[in-house]
């Protein structure tokens, strides 16, 4: 182990401090007896119970997971199939102006995304609930789907692919029992991606909400601006603890998944 | 001996399993292939040989349909396959790289592409099994490829290719991560494997020697034009060029110009202060005629005093490489010229007759050599 120095030990703490110190500011005061969120009065849990009662606080998160869920999901289908056309694809014409289509919306204004899905929206009639968020999300967060997973693409041997077409597989099936199982490590980070990004959007989520559904985001967002309420310290430490947990089942996965290949190579190294 | 019987190459009522008809493949405006033809027949064992870039992968891709020809057509067994897409092609490749899928186990890899033909289920298991047992990786049927040695991997790569029984199999450099001994044994194990199944196969080497270990035909390319096309026996003793001559072996150039001296020999003035020398041929020179004589090592005999025959000069021992079985000299003439002289060892303690400095007499026979114009 090597020793750090002062100031590798200083600059540590100031940088963890201040990236912790507003989110544990928060987690204790979600147990604030109290109702005033300055004020501590000892510990409690009565804001969890509180919340449970919340019946537009449920109904909002139950609005925000399945979009999380169903946005991700259709854009992962589409920025793999986008990402996989224009890693394979060769020089197609137009292949120039379709990457850079599909990598525009990540520096694209968030409030313009939104502004724009808006307007289409109405012009298209589609009364806005669920389903235009959904729309909207999955369109934003697809093209993060298609960075990740044409990153991958980039090193995949393409002699692979071919070794299964010599093989008789027609290309669909070359995708699906060759490409699509090696390289599903990367679709599901961004599948990941996709759902973490739809979990807090807010921008977006307001241009294309409606009156029948609400997204946790906004929800906390408007209440907020009515004062900030213990409720809201209780609810945004649970979806602390899910992320959390979230980033450490990940992290364990890809550790394990090291640990074995490296087990694998030393077999394959002995009995060589 | 099979090559014996076996050449259907030299038979006009043949037809060819394979038909490159005037092949040019470009990359660009970079030519990879030109104008290529070229006929391989039904289980020949055949050997693209050439040095790296001259466009082997190519010809194979071109076959196996990963790439397409810019002209000229390819036939397979009569049936022009340009437009038949790589998964419908009774071909199979055996990728340089292997190509193995890391994801599935080794039985699974060489289940693959059975699974994708219609057969039923039984049938897949018993011809994995038989593949399995063929290349003897009964016991590492379970892991997975990352799991097993190189040479291992080698052998799976083989058994894949071989479980659909192609027509025709393409193998691109397939032993090339093998050692010496591990690669002339699997070397023997695909000449058996290819007798058992009667698979016409195309084999692309860097290694003369193994082109010419299992090849009933060898082809020498160069810069995507074949240069010469037959048996290694007759790439070996009559090369049609220079370029061919100096590819395979080791050999001895001397250029000069011809004077036909009757009976088909003609008498090569090669360097001044030589006698010219004398070679036979078969291709007519006319007088003053610029030609190459190529001349084998282990044809030219090496000697203390001066012998008695057509051909003889005189030189100094300038390099001696014992190879084992063998041991090359390296003679310097007068002109300054070095000829190579190969001489068997056949004697586990021979007394060396000639060392560093020696002046000794190299001689050969009219017929020892090829006379070339190119
Ligand atoms: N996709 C491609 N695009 C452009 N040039 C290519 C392509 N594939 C091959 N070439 C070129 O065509 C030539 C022949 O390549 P090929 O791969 O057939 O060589 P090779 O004989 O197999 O060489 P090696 O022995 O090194 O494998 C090379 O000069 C190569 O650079
Ligand atoms: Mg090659």
């Amino acid at each position: 182990m090597t020793r750090l120095s002062w100031f590798n030990v200083v600059s540590l703490t100031v940088g963890f401090a201040f990236l912790y110190i507003p989110i544990l500011i928060l987690v204790i005061y979600s147990f604030n007896e109290s109702k005033l969120v300055t004020v501590w009065a000892g510990f409690s849990t009565k804001w969890y119970a509180e919340l449970m009662q919340n019946e537009a606080f449920l109904n909002a998160a139950w609005v925000t997971v399945k979009v999380a869920v169903f946005s991700s999901t259709i854009a992962t289908v589409l920025g793999t199939m986008a990402a996989y056309v224009l890693v394979r694809g060769g020089r197609f014409t137009g292949r120039t102006v379709f990457s850079g289509m599909v990598y525009a919306p990540l520096v694209m204004p968030e409030v313009i995304t939104g502004l724009s899905l808006l307007l289409l929206f109405i012009g298209l009639n589609l009364d806005r609930g669920v389903l235009t968020i959904v729309l909207a999300h999955a369109t934003f967060s697809m093209c993060y789907v298609s960075v990740v997973v044409s990153a991958r693409l980039m090193t995949f041997d393409r002699a692979l692919e071919e070794a299964a077409l010599d093989l008789g597989a027609s290309p669909f099936e070359a995708f699906r029992l060759v490409t699509l199982p090696i390289i599903a490590p990367s679709v599901i980070a961004g599948w990941l991606l996709a759902f973490s990004l739809s979990l807090d959007d807010l921008v977006i989520a307001s241009f294309t909400s409606g009156p029948s559904a609400t997204t946790l985001p906004i929800k906390i967002f408007s209440a907020v601006r009515l004062g900030v309420s213990p409720e809201i310290n209780a609810l945004s430490t649970i979806m602390i603890a899910i992320v959390t947990l979230g980033v450490i089942t990940a992290s364990l996965i890809t550790k394990r998944n090291a640990v074995r290949q490296q087990r694998d190579q030393q077999l394959a190294e002995r009995t060589s | 001996m099979q090559t014996e019987v076996f050449a259907p190459w030299d038979d006009p009522d043949q037809k060819p399993l394979i038909r490159f008809k005037s092949v040019k493949k470009q990359f660009g405006d970079f030519t990879a292939i030109q104008d290529l033809s070229l006929d391989i027949f039904e289980k020949e064992f055949f050997a693209l040989l050439g040095p790296s870039g001259c466009g082997k992968t190519t010809m194979m891709r071109m076959l196996a349909g990963f790439e397409t020809p810019t002209s000229g057509s390819i036939e397979l067994a009569g049936q022009d396959i340009g437009s038949v897409p790589p998964n419908k092609r009774s071909v199979n490749m055996m990728f340089q790289s292997y190509a193995l899928f890391p994801h599935l186990s080794i039985w699974e890899n060489i289940a693959f592409g059975l699974k994708r033909s219609k057969m039923p289920k039984g049938e897949i298991e018993a011809r994995v099994e038989e593949m399995l047992r063929l290349t003897r990786l009964e016991k590492f049927k379970a892991r997975k490829p990352h799991q097993i040695s190189g040479g291992q991997r080698q052998r799976v790569a083989l058994a894949r290719s071989l479980a659909k029984a192609p027509k025709l199999l393409l193998l691109d450099e397939p032993l090339a991560a093998l050692d010496k001994k591990l690669r002339q044994d699997t070397q023997f194990e695909l000449m058996d494997i290819q007798e058992k199944t009667g698979t016409t196969f195309v084999i692309v080497t860097h290694d003369q020697e193994e082109a010419m270990t299992v090849a009933s035909r060898v082809a020498v390319m160069d810069e995507g034009r074949l240069m010469q096309v037959s048996t290694p026996a007759t790439i070996y003793e009559a090369p049609n060029s220079v370029y061919v001559a100096d590819f395979i072996g080791e050999v001895n150039i001397l250029s000069g110009h011809a004077k036909p001296a009757g009976d088909g020999l003609y008498a090569v003035t090669w360097a001044d202060g030589q006698p010219p020398v004398i070679a036979a041929s078969n291709t007519p020179y006319s007088d003053g005629q610029q030609v190459h004589l190529a001349i084998r090592p282990e044809k030219v005999a090496i000697s203390e005093a001066k012998p008695d025959a057509e051909n003889a000069v005189e030189g100094k021992v300038l390099d001696i490489a014992y190879l084992g079985n063998l041991s090359t000299y390296h003679i310097a003439l007068a002109g300054g010229q070095i000829i190579k002289a190969q001489t068997a060892n056949t004697q586990r303690i021979s007394r060396r007759s000639f060392t560093w400095e020696d002046t000794v007499w190299l001689s050969w026979t009219p017929t020892a050599g090829v006379l070339l114009d190119q």
